[in-house]
């Protein structure tokens, strides 16, 4: 049952990061990548990493896609305003049409099916055992990006600060 | 999965599901009433024996009132947001226990509960995260900048005080050890309550709750005086009915939680004795009985402060979540963890 969900699942996700691209409409391009996070948390799950599943639920879905959403509601983009595209902009996309087919045809070539994919510890998803894990062995990664994080946060208030003359 | 499995729990899916439409529809009955005696009037008083049958009044004249969707609006999302805002108040109940579990006299055992997941603290704050779509989908799909702009202001207050939310609740899971709400449940025997270990992240907790629900002092995005109705300006009939009713299930949701977190649940003084007392059938149903007496007390402080406070001005209300409440919870988490650390070590 386990690999049809699967399949079903990744379908979807594809389906859906594909509706992302071909909507006409900004904001629902946002929706669709929406339902796309939604598809990922179930992977997430069918993985059992329950954890992951729902941080990503509320950080993408719940906080990251309503800023998204917030800007392009914001900035009304439609057809009306939209620039006109030079031909340079044109030949560019040619060009990286092109490199995307040859990046594709020669992936394709190099594929084959992989061995079938087995959990190496599959209770790690669990909020207790990752937390062990975060905190043990790899302490300092996680400490590190912590700071990261913080340093681009302090950055994003500075950039918002009206500078005093 | 057993075939009883599937039906023991799509009962109760369907009595959680139930209860939670009824308690929202009586909640409209309530407000109003409480609104009667806080300003010393009667308040509805004319359908049935002291306007008990109001809601269904209420409810025949929104499915009634004509249906109008504005020209230029989004045509499918206008008709998904309220459908959004809906589920996203409805799922919320899915990892609430409701009681104790039941042993019937076959010997089995009938937890009240739809699903005990590992994160069920992190399902209800996604689950509240996702509410501000139905709001955000409606007001822009209206086509209307006073919808818009309403429903951005709901969404940036969603944002700013979930966070609070989530800080507040990290002290509480300090306290805890566990996200498994039947676990914390479980903890609060008695009177071991977590209020009392966890008075201030209780009072950010629901803070919090009253902004994430819209309620007063927290309800700009539906402030008349200034954006006309707000995100639901345009929408009529039981569109406009879901908007509303969405708001009194996410109270019922919202008190039901606080009662779970911090108020022991279905715990109460003396469960013990009265297990002895009335057998393993009655008392889980006593222990519900006193759950939804705490989650009726929640809902009727919800009411009291709305009709109490004046609203917030937008910047008082950003000023508050940020600056005030976040400083607050972070404080929270540092000394509970400083208490826990020091009260382990002796």
């Amino acid at each position: 049952m386990g690999t049809s969900v699967f399949y079903l699942v990744a379908f979807l996700s594809i389906f859906f990061s594909l509706m992302v691209i071909f909507a006409k409409n900004p904001v629902h391009s946002v929706l669709y990548l929406i339902v796309t996070f939604f598809t990922f948390t179930v992977h997430y799950i069918l993985l059992n990493a329950q954890f992951l599943a729902v941080v990503n639920f509320i950080v993408y879905m719940g906080a990251i896609m309503v800023l998204f959403l917030f800007v392009l509601m914001l900035l009304n983009l439609n057809k009306e305003n939209e620039p006109l595209k030079s031909g340079l902009v044109k030949v560019v996309g040619i060009v990286a049409g092109c490199c995307l087919v040859v990046t594709l045809v020669g992936s394709l070539k190099a594929t084959a099916v992989s061995d079938p994919l087995v959990l190496q510890n599959p209770n790690l998803g669990l909020v207790k055992n990752l937390g062990k894990e975060l905190f043990g062995p790899f302490m300092l990664p996680f400490e590190l990006s912590s700071i990261l994080l913080l340093t681009a946060m302090v950055g994003a208030v500075l950039l918002t600060k009206k500078e005093k003359v | 999965m057993d075939i009883s499995f599937v039906i023991e729990k799509f009962i109760l899916v369907a009595i959680i599901f139930g209860i939670s439409l009824v308690i929202a529809m009586y909640s409209t009955y309530a407000e109003r009433k409480v609104a009667a005696f806080l300003q010393d009037r009667l308040g509805p008083d004319r359908a049935g024996p002291f306007g008990i049958l109001q809601p269904l009044a209420d409810g025949l004249k929104m499915f009634m009132k004509e249906e109008i969707i504005p020209t230029h609006a989004n045509k499918w999302l206008f008709m998904v947001g309220p459908g959004l805002a809906m589920l996203t108040a409805c799922i919320g109940t899915a990892v609430i226990p409701w009681g104790s579990p039941i042993t019937t006299a076959a010997g089995r055992v009938i937890p009240l509960q739809v699903t005990d997941i590992n994160v069920g603290v992190l399902y209800i704050f996604g689950v509240v995260s996702l509410g501000v779509y139905g709001v955000m989908i409606g007001g822009w799909a209206s086509n209307n900048k006073y919808s818009l702009l309403s429903a951005i202001r709901a969404a940036s207050q969603n944002i700013s005080y979930e966070v609070a939310m989530g800080l507040s609740i990290i002290a509480l899971l300090l306290v805890t050890n566990t996200m498994s709400l039947k676990e914390i449940v479980d903890m609060q025997h008695g009177w071991h309550w977590n209020v009392l270990y966890q008075p201030l992240g209780f009072l950010l907790f629901i803070i919090c709750a009253f902004a994430e629900t819209n309620r007063a002092p927290f309800d700009l995005p539906e402030c008349e005086t200034e954006l006309i109705g707000g995100y639901h300006t345009e929408y009529s009939s039981m569109k406009l009915g879901f908007y509303l009713f969405a708001e009194y299930i996410n109270m019922f949701v919202s008190s039901a939680v606080m009662a779970t977190l911090y108020f022991g649940g279905y715990n109460y003084p003396g469960m013990d004795w009265v297990l002895t007392q009335v057998g393993p059938v009655i008392a889980p149903l006593i222990g519900t009985a006193v759950l939804f007496a705490k989650i009726f007390a929640f809902i009727f402080f919800f009411m009291w402060v709305r009709w109490t406070i004046p609203r917030f001005r937008y910047d008082q209300l950003m000023h508050l979540g940020w600056k005030v409440l976040i400083p607050i919870a972070i404080a929270n988490v540092i000394i509970t963890g400083i208490v826990i650390a020091i009260v382990e070590k002796f």
